[in-house]
């Protein structure tokens, strides 16, 4: 047995720190809280404003613009079809929402933190292990923060999924601008390049495919993680999910599963084809 | 040895003393001897450019030769300070680059040198039009100006006709052609050229070599020219050096040191050029003769078959 006399105990501490962030922090956590809100639903409804026939005219016409096969264009419509005849279509649009607001966040957060890294070894060295952590800790723990400051609903939800969602858009940003070629980089320079000239017009453009790469990604995290918010009262189509299981309702478990896969592959296949329109032409 | 004792005034390049030693801990070369550096180099610090001081005549051709590793391409990317010089002085026009600060190198950089680099660095994502427009844009130059005059610069090199194409949909001479209209564009006096056409096959290189010539005639550049190819110093070179770790084992013209290398080192490099010269029967493509008269012979062809060369 462990001597007792040895037990220590941080979670005393931790609530302690926890409850002190919200009284002196209270009217700060409160204030974000209204502005993601606001966001959110602002984004909600035009979500649902726009009819379900309008967003697969939408996502097709994208999708022939980005591939221009007719396989890879007619796909995605007939998926999103499949949604609505489940009748999913209104909770689907709920977890968009979620999504959008979600990886707009992650990129506001990510993007400057990657070019931050890219520039200052000993900034990433702080942010690396961070990213580290962030990214083995299991996705359930997250949800108790989010819980704490923002409690039950659709914010919380948002924030433990930017938590979850950040890493591949900093690592990302961060390798692409690592990856230019010295030798533009250099021709640049000597051509009389600013710092902020050289980020503008060769850093950052030729980092862009990989950029692109870590939005797919955390977008596709965004929506993995929006699934396990629904425990904190998110909504959308992980309640589907989470009220099936409940219920051991297998088949209505599938249909909503089904429904995140749709949503997945359709987000996945548009923003992977509009990375691929950065990169520069091979001959 | 140093042969430039040309008058002061049409000199617009001047190096004097200068060193680059690359360690990671600071380094005092404040007064170097032979002491203090032998126990650099223990220290695991190597000296680059060891104590190198030429000068340049406006409109003039240096070309700096040495094998790879003595120091050539480091010497040549102080003068811009893409590489930061250890000791020394870089006077362009009567000013000391090394006492520029940020801003003041920014624009020497932008209106008084421009350089060519031997993998390119062309940007890729960027059409050939945008790549020779590159500089003015930095320059803050309006649109209409910058495409109207990398217009004509991309004329000037034969690629009428590619502007709208991407660097990787080019040939390698097709690449640097590219790469020496975007330096020309600037209308710089100084142009730095670091083994422009190394990466190229011969033959591509024999016309880039007259193009470059024949395009030093219009312009009057002053080049600076760092190659590893004797041939390549003699023919383009009104004067030259030859770098040996990082320091010149003699400078002259071409025809001095071809007739009277200073050392065995020199001495190897040219013996292997002189057979090749010296080769009667054989009709190589390296026929030039080291003297003046063949040399501009040789420099004038510049009809149509350099310009359409070089495509695909």
């Amino acid at each position: 047995m462990f001597p007792q006399e040895w037990h220590f105990h941080v979670a005393p501490y931790i609530d302690d720190f926890v409850k002190w962030l919200l009284t002196a922090w209270g009217p700060f956590f409160d204030g974000l809280s209204n502005l993601v809100l606001r966001m959110l639903l602002q984004v909600e409804h035009f979500l649902k404003w726009l009819p379900w026939w309008a967003w697969i005219v939408i996502v097709s016409i994208l999708a022939w613009r980005l591939t221009h096969n007719w396989l890879k264009t007619l796909l995605p419509g007939v998926l999103l079809f499949s949604i609505g005849m489940f009748g999913l279509w209104e909770v689907a649009m709920e977890t968009l929402g979620i999504v959008i607001i979600a990886v707009l966040i992650s990129l506001v957060i990510g993007i400057p933190l990657g070019i931050a890294m890219s520039g200052s070894e000993r900034v990433n060295g702080v942010i690396t292990p961070i990213l580290d952590a962030m990214q083995t800790m299991p996705s359930m723990v997250y949800l108790i923060p989010a819980l704490l400051l923002f409690g039950l609903g659709k914010v919380p939800g948002v924030f433990a999924t930017v938590i979850y969602a950040l890493p591949p858009v900093v690592r990302l940003t961060n390798l692409g601008i690592r990856q230019v070629s010295r030798e533009v980089q250099e021709a640049a320079l000597v051509f009389g390049a600013s710092r902020w000239q050289m980020m503008k017009e060769v850093r950052f453009p030729l980092a862009m495919p990989t950029i692109m790469a870590g939005i797919n990604q955390t977008t596709m995290m965004a929506l993995s993680m929006v699934v396990i918010a629904s425990m904190i009262g998110a909504g959308g189509l992980g309640e589907e999910v989470l009220k099936a299981t409940n219920r051991v309702a297998v088949g209505k478990g599938f249909e909503a599963g089904w429904a995140i896969v749709v949503l997945a592959i359709v987000i996945d296949r548009i923003s992977q084809a509009a990375a691929k329109s950065w990169e520069p032409p091979q001959r | 040895m140093p042969i430039n004792q040309a008058d002061n005034t049409d000199t617009l390049l001047e190096v004097k003393g200068l060193w680059k030693v690359f360690a990671n801990h600071p380094v005092n070369i404040s007064s170097p001897d032979n002491g203090t550096l032998e126990d650099l180099q223990n220290n695991g610090a190597v000296i680059a450019v060891r104590d190198v001081s030429f000068k340049v005549k406006r409109g003039e051709v240096f070309v700096i030769m040495g094998l790879s590793g003595s120091g050539k391409s480091t010497l040549i990317r102080c003068i811009p300070r893409l590489i930061e010089p250890t000791k020394g002085q870089i006077i362009v026009k009567g000013q000391n680059v090394l006492d520029m600060d940020e801003k003041r190198l920014i624009e020497f950089r932008r209106y008084e040198t421009a350089m060519v680099f031997q993998h390119y660095g062309l940007l890729p994502h960027r059409t050939v039009i945008e790549n020779v427009a590159f500089g003015l844009k930095l320059r803050g130059v309006s649109l209409q100006e910058r495409q109207d005059r990398a217009r004509h610069a991309i004329a000037r090199v034969g690629l009428e006709g590619w502007e709208k194409h991407y660097p990787s949909q080019l040939s390698g001479g097709m690449r640097q052609r590219v790469g020496i209209a975007r330096a020309l564009v600037q209308e710089s006096d100084l142009l730095l050229m670091d083994e422009p056409f190394s990466g190229l096959d011969p033959l591509i290189r024999r016309e880039m070599q007259d193009t470059l010539a024949r395009l030093q005639k219009e312009v009057n550049k002053t080049i600076i020219f760092v190659t590893h190819d004797l041939g390549e110093a003699v023919r383009l070179g009104d004067h030259m050096a030859v770098m040996r770790k990082g320091e010149f084992v003699q400078q002259g013209t071409p025809e001095e040191i071809l007739t009277n290398p200073a050392d065995e080192y020199v001495e190897r490099f040219v013996a292997g050029e002189r057979v090749i010269l010296s080769g009667s029967n054989r009709q190589s493509i390296y026929t030039s003769m080291p003297n003046r008269a063949n040399k501009q012979a040789m420099s004038v062809p510049v009809s149509a078959p350099v310009a359409v060369a070089g495509r695909r």
